[in-house]
């Protein structure tokens, strides 16, 4: 990408974070944000340092996870329309998540291993399921798939959270409607720490997925380890989701808006999509969640709600241009 | 010879008969092989098993002298470029994105293109005549140029042999001749060349050899006028045809109308 779009994009994420210290119940002017991020002792200080920077931290890096998810996706399946959310992975990791809450297992740092096991199962059904005539991937079959493991995900979620004990219902609802509200430096750390590995195998297999773009052929005329990649790859997604899903919920549409926003500025070669994507991701969702928490003051929309305002648009339009 | 097919075997799940039954087929370096058939012999099998991407069940293909399994991947595609029959655009790249993709098999994960494959892709696209459109995105193109642009990323790799699988489906006359002069010119430079084609008056007129496939298996090999018969080309095609010489010797083939005979 070209000196400006960098200048413009970097721009855009310090707009982005600033907002969202500056934003929320009580807000502060950027002056006071910035004294307190500088002093300790600043009088806002502790709503800064303690609630607000994890909280957008957070939600900077779970944005630009998930949008990373869906670009590389989009990129596997050959389809701008792949995302986390509408291939049923969120779903799937939601699934094991509460699955894990319910039976009171696993704590913060195994959650997301639950929450891995149920994205892993969602993609492999979904893929197994899409395989029309033999070997070819049909989208379209695709997005049916996702819908339908999503609902069946779904549905067992609803069963659980029925079923399980009084305390267990009250966690799963609180993190099932999803937002950043209980975010702390421990959850930063438990997201950074699982989303470090994947986002990095997705980075060392950007010039593979420019080639597995072109379709399996030409992919492996041109020199691409396509099985390997699409294997790591796919992982790399679901481990993504898994913990995104189970620090803040299942948020949806961010995968899908931003890589296409990316695209209609930028060359899409992975190499450079991929660092835009995580970037403008992350701008993404915090603004979403300065949306979310001020839009309605002093209640707070679930973040999820602002994604699928924008995120639904999107999809309509790219559904319109993809399938005729 | 830099590919050598031998006596290759190759049966997909659950077919019937294999779709390759003891074929042979070889190119060397500076020469023209064309492979000819009617639809489903096996040509595009063969392209998949001399490429690696199908395992053969009996004989052996050999890159260089080394069967194709156990070459890896970037290594083959620093030898072997490949044009594919079809390639669907899902997010376009310019033409010289596109063109850079064929340097890939020799840059590692993160580092940048450098000078030589700068280079490489500006030879590769004027050698294709591709140069003029090098900003054009590639779903702007027309159908000749965007083969052309498939034959420059090959070329972009610096294989020693290009294989294309009917490099000149749906072009009209002009893109096709434009098309069979350049890979001519590639092989007259040295390169190997092997091109799976239904134009049997384009094989004869280019080709060094011509291997006729029929159900699989090889019918007849050889130099287009020992090929290309009338009475062979109506039995492997089922349809009456006539074999004529144009004035540089090269066998024509002129399919007949029922009752019509031949001159």
């Amino acid at each position: 990408m070209r000196g400006g779009w960098t200048a413009l994009l970097l721009a855009v994420v310090a707009a982005s974070l600033a907002a969202g210290l500056a934003a929320g119940a009580v807000p502060l002017p950027l002056s006071e944000v910035w004294a307190a991020l500088r002093d300790p002792d600043a009088s806002a200080a502790v709503v800064v340092r303690s609630l607000r920077a994890p909280r957008v931290l957070l939600a900077f890096l779970v944005g630009g996870s998930l949008a990373v998810s869906g670009a590389a996706l989009q990129a596997l399946i050959r389809n701008p329309l792949a995302e986390p959310f509408l291939l049923g992975l969120s779903s799937g990791a939601g699934l094991g998540a509460v699955a894990a809450l319910a039976l009171g297992v696993g704590g913060s740092w195994g959650v997301p291993v639950a929450a891995f096991c149920g994205a892993v199962a969602a993609v492999a059904l979904v893929y197994r399921l899409s395989l029309v005539a033999g070997r070819r991937l049909d989208p379209r079959v695709l997005l049916l798939a996702g819908v339908v493991v999503g609902s069946f995900a779904g549905a067992l979620m609803s069963a659980i959270l029925v079923l399980s004990p009084a305390t267990g219902i009250r966690n799963a609802f609180l993190w099932l409607l999803g937002g950043f509200g209980g975010a702390s430096w421990q959850g930063v750390s438990i997201f950074a720490a699982y989303a470090a590995a994947p986002l990095a195998i997705v980075g060392l297999h950007a010039r593979a997925l420019d080639l597995i773009v072109l379709g399996e052929e030409p992919a492996h005329h041109l020199g691409a380890p396509v099985e390997r990649t699409r294997r790591l790859v796919y992982l790399s997604t679901a481990l993504l989701t898994a913990a995104s899903v189970a620090t803040c919920g299942i948020i949806g549409f961010v995968g899908l808006v931003v890589p296409h926003a990316v695209r209609t500025v930028s060359r899409p070669l992975h190499r450079t999509l991929l660092p835009a994507v995580f970037l403008v991701g992350g701008a993404f969702m915090v603004l979403a969640d300065v949306v979310a928490r001020t839009v309605v003051r002093p209640l707070e929309l679930p973040v999820g709600v602002v994604t699928a305002l924008v995120g639904v648009p999107v999809f309509a339009l790219l559904l319109r241009r993809t399938l005729t | 010879m830099i590919l050598d097919a031998r006596e290759i075997v190759v049966c997909y799940p659950g077919a019937g008969r294999p779709a390759l039954d003891g074929a042979s087929c070889a190119v060397g370096p500076a020469e023209l092989v064309a492979v000819v058939g009617p639809n489903g012999c096996g040509k595009t099998t063969l392209v998949r098993a001399l490429t690696g991407m199908l395992p053969v069940g009996a004989g052996a293909v050999l890159l260089e002298g080394r069967p194709v399994a156990e070459w890896d991947r970037a290594a083959f595609a620093r030898v072997v470029g490949v044009v594919p029959q079809r390639e669907e655009i899902v997010f376009p790249l310019t033409v010289a994105e596109t063109v850079m993709l064929g340097r890939y098999p020799r840059l590692g994960p993160l580092a940048a293109p450098g000078a030589t494959d700068r280079a490489a892709v500006w030879t590769a696209l004027e050698r294709c005549d591709v140069d003029r459109v090098a900003a054009r995105p590639v779903d702007s193109l027309s159908g000749g140029e965007w083969q052309r642009v498939r034959v420059a990323r090959a070329l972009a790799q610096e294989p020693r042999a290009l294989v294309l699988d009917e490099p000149t489906a749906s072009l009209d006359v002009r893109h096709e001749m434009e098309l069979f002069e350049l890979i001519r010119e590639l092989v007259e430079a040295g390169l190997a060349g092997l091109v799976i084609t239904h134009h049997l008056n384009l094989a004869a007129r280019y080709a060094d050899r011509v291997v006729l496939l029929s159900e699989g298996r090889v019918v007849a090999s050889g130099s287009p006028r020992a090929v290309l018969t009338a009475e062979r080309l109506t039995g492997v095609f089922g349809w009456p045809v006539a074999v004529t010489l144009w004035c540089d010797g090269s066998p024509q083939v002129v399919p007949l109308r029922p009752r019509e005979r031949g001159p």
